[in-house]
């Protein structure tokens, strides 16, 4: 860090200072605004405060600030980390994490999935972890068949940077695989709509049919399912020697994060910190920036459950409490979740029957629209409280999409 | 219909279905049931042969490249074109629209071969247009003003032989500096509005399904998704819908 240039020096002190400041006034933790102001100053301060350490990016389209807080806290016997852990993905994020870190030798950066090339580019990362791609918020972001496809031009200019990639899902597989070295790791697939085609050619993917067996090959040409080092199987990982560690220690609910803790065991493992060292530091991790966290109102305890795309819908269900336990669902169509809710069409909401379910949120009757067209029985709510007064006190599953969950938490923020 | 059977092709969901087009079918599901008409829905993957005996076929939104296969796949199977010389409804949105034109722009821009069922030519505009769209349908296909939601960058004109769907009160649609949306040509129809369009339209569901049987359907009460109509005109026009 004292090697920095004066001018880049600048860049991070005042950087800092807009952070503070941000924060005092109330707007949030200030990484976005600190991290604009340093790169205004010097444009290269990425590079230049990536430089002597070891980074790791994470991207994805779910569950990149689930892996990226699993990897940073499995890292801990390395020394210090720095990281984005409040999910400030973009390049202004990454320099106020490694600004306010400048002793640490390693970092872990959670990248939206649009940024990878640049994000690689400008720091030169030692690693990526690529997890998976589906669908998501289209009116603002790229088409993943496209992305995939500039995910494999940036690896193929970065030779000196090792893959983890998720080997069951054939975009990611794709997209990965221009990269030099990779480790290829069995972490599953759940949402598979958007992968019935050959990423290569555009032929049919045959696959496997069921939870546990992933593997696809495409029909009219080469390209198939790597053979994987890691896999994740009947809620164990096995390691490339065939060891097994079972997640049953894993505090994060659902498939989703046993997959998450899979990628994140591969990713330390690289940096020499066997799985036994890093479950028992993945085990430690109850909630993610407010994600999984419980909350108290009106003498209910309130699970808060954040999905913002089909194929985080189809994981925030495998974690519910199964029925009849109730249930809040809370639509908004702001920037940041969409402006288009047409994806709700794309979840099968079926799976909710036999439930109680309270429907809120500013996009409420798209969502009344959606159930009835499921035959999923429901009651709508101008405001979510009216729907925490009718349930019984007790355990109560929430689900929201972005700003929807941002609403609830800063509302009931008392963590329980 | 000559069947007793609605049925209704999803063409190439595999290809085409990039956010919430399974609303549609759906809708036409939901809308023939509470008339008492039974439906049989085929998912049709892009490896299978178009069955020539649907009564309604249905194409969804996609990336340029699974845009450039569907129509590849479609001009060589050649079973849509059959069913709609036979008389079946057609109802695509988004990329699906475009390719039953005559040709549209693929990846590079580029002019590329469409089926050729709907007189319209189609390039890639100047810019994308994204958000809510409304529009007022051509009198004579008595649907009141439709909402939807449009993510695109095409540019679509019309020809002699088909004829505008709607004109646009807010949003861009065909961005064909007429104000025009959409088209339709006989039974097959056309739109911008893109993924679940029949959604928030209960009256254009009807008018497909009024194609479909041949006769007229008894009214039924749109419920959510008349409210969400409203709500959705409200919201981008400010007043009361007309």
């Amino acid at each position: 860090m004292s090697d920095l240039p004066l001018r880049s020096q600048l860049a991070v002190a005042l950087g800092r200072t807009a952070a503070k400041m941000s924060r005092m006034a109330g707007k949030g933790d200030g990484s976005v605004i600190g991290g604009k102001v340093g790169l205004r100053l010097d444009p290269e301060l990425l590079t230049r405060l990536s430089r002597d350490r070891k980074l790791v990016l994470v991207s994805a389209t779910n569950g990149k600030t689930t892996t990226t807080r699993l990897i940073t806290s499995a890292m801990t016997p390395l020394g210090e980390v720095a990281t984005n852990a409040f999910g400030a993905n973009m390049p202004t994020g990454h320099v106020s994490a490694l600004a306010s870190a400048p002793a640490a030798r390693y970092g872990v950066l959670e990248c939206d999935e649009k940024y990878v090339p640049m994000v690689l580019r400008e720091t030169g990362a030692n690693l990526v972890a690529l997890m998976n791609l589906s669908r998501d918020q289209m009116d603002r972001a790229a088409e993943i068949w496209l992305l995939a496809g500039k995910w494999r031009k940036a690896l193929a200019e970065s030779p000196g940077t090792h893959v983890i990639a998720n080997c069951d899902d054939p975009l990611v597989t794709w997209g990965a695989a221009t990269a030099k070295s990779v480790t290829w790791v069995a972490a599953g697939q759940h949402w598979r709509e958007d992968s019935w085609c050959c990423p290569e050619c555009g032929g049919p993917l045959d696959r496997q049919e069921g939870e546990e067996n992933s593997d696809w090959a495409c029909r009219q040409c080469h390209f198939r399912r790597p053979r994987p080092d890691w896999v994740l199987h009947n809620g164990a990982v096995y390691d490339p020697h065939g060891r097994a560690f079972p997640l049953d220690t894993i505090q994060l609910p659902g498939r989703a994060n046993r997959s998450n803790a899979a990628v994140a065991l591969a990713v330390v493992a690289q940096f020499g910190v066997p799985p036994e060292q890093a479950l028992p530091l993945l085990a430690t991790v109850k909630s993610v920036a407010g994600r999984y966290t419980s909350v108290e109102a009106q003498g209910r305890t309130l699970r808060l459950l954040l999905a913002k795309n089909p194929a985080g819908w189809l994981e925030a269900f495998d974690v519910l409490k199964p029925a009849p336990s109730p249930l809040i669902l809370s639509i908004n169509a702001q920037g940041p979740d969409g402006r288009d809710t047409s994806w709700l069409w794309d979840v099968d909401f079926r799976l909710l029957r036999g439930r109680p379910v309270w429907v809120g949120g500013e996009r409420r009757i798209d969502l009344a629209a959606r159930l009835e067209a499921a035959d999923v029985p429901f009651t709508l709510v101008d405001d979510v409280e009216q729907a925490i007064l009718a349930v019984q006190p007790g355990h109560l599953d929430v689900i929201a999409n972005y700003t929807a969950f941002q609403s609830i938490r800063t509302r009931y923020g008392r963590v329980v | 219909m000559s069947s007793d059977r609605l049925k209704i092709v999803w063409i190439y969901p595999d290809l085409l279905s990039t956010y919430g087009d399974q609303g549609n079918t759906i809708v036409l599901e939901r809308r023939a049931a509470l008339r008492g008409i039974p439906t049989e829905t085929v998912h049709l993957r892009s490896d299978e042969p178009v069955p020539p005996d649907g009564h309604i076929y249905l194409l969804g939104g996609g990336e340029d490249r699974p845009q450039i296969l569907a129509a590849q796949r479609l001009r060589a199977d050649g079973g849509l074109t059959r069913a709609v010389e036979n008389g079946a409804v057609v109802f695509a949105v988004c990329a699906g629209f475009q390719i039953i034109g005559h040709e549209f722009g693929g990846d590079e821009g580029q002019p590329l071969p469409g089926l050729g069922l709907l007189d319209i030519r189609s390039f890639r505009g100047q810019r994308r247009a994204v958000g809510e769209v409304v529009s007022d349908v051509a009198s004579e296909l008595r649907v009141p003003r439709v909402t939807g939601f449009e993510n695109h960058q095409g540019a679509t004109s019309i020809g002699p032989n088909a004829r505008p769907f709607a004109r646009v009160v807010s949003g861009i649609g065909n961005a064909d500096g007429q104000g025009f949306e959409g088209a339709y040509q006989g039974h097959v129809l056309g739109t911008y509005m893109h993924g679940p369009a029949l959604v928030r339209n209960p009256a254009l569901a009807d008018l497909l399904l009024t194609w479909a049987v041949g006769r007229e359907l008894q009214p039924v009460d749109d419920s959510w998704a008349g409210r969400l109509r409203e709500e959705r005109l409200a919201a981008v026009l400010g007043a009361a819908p007309a």
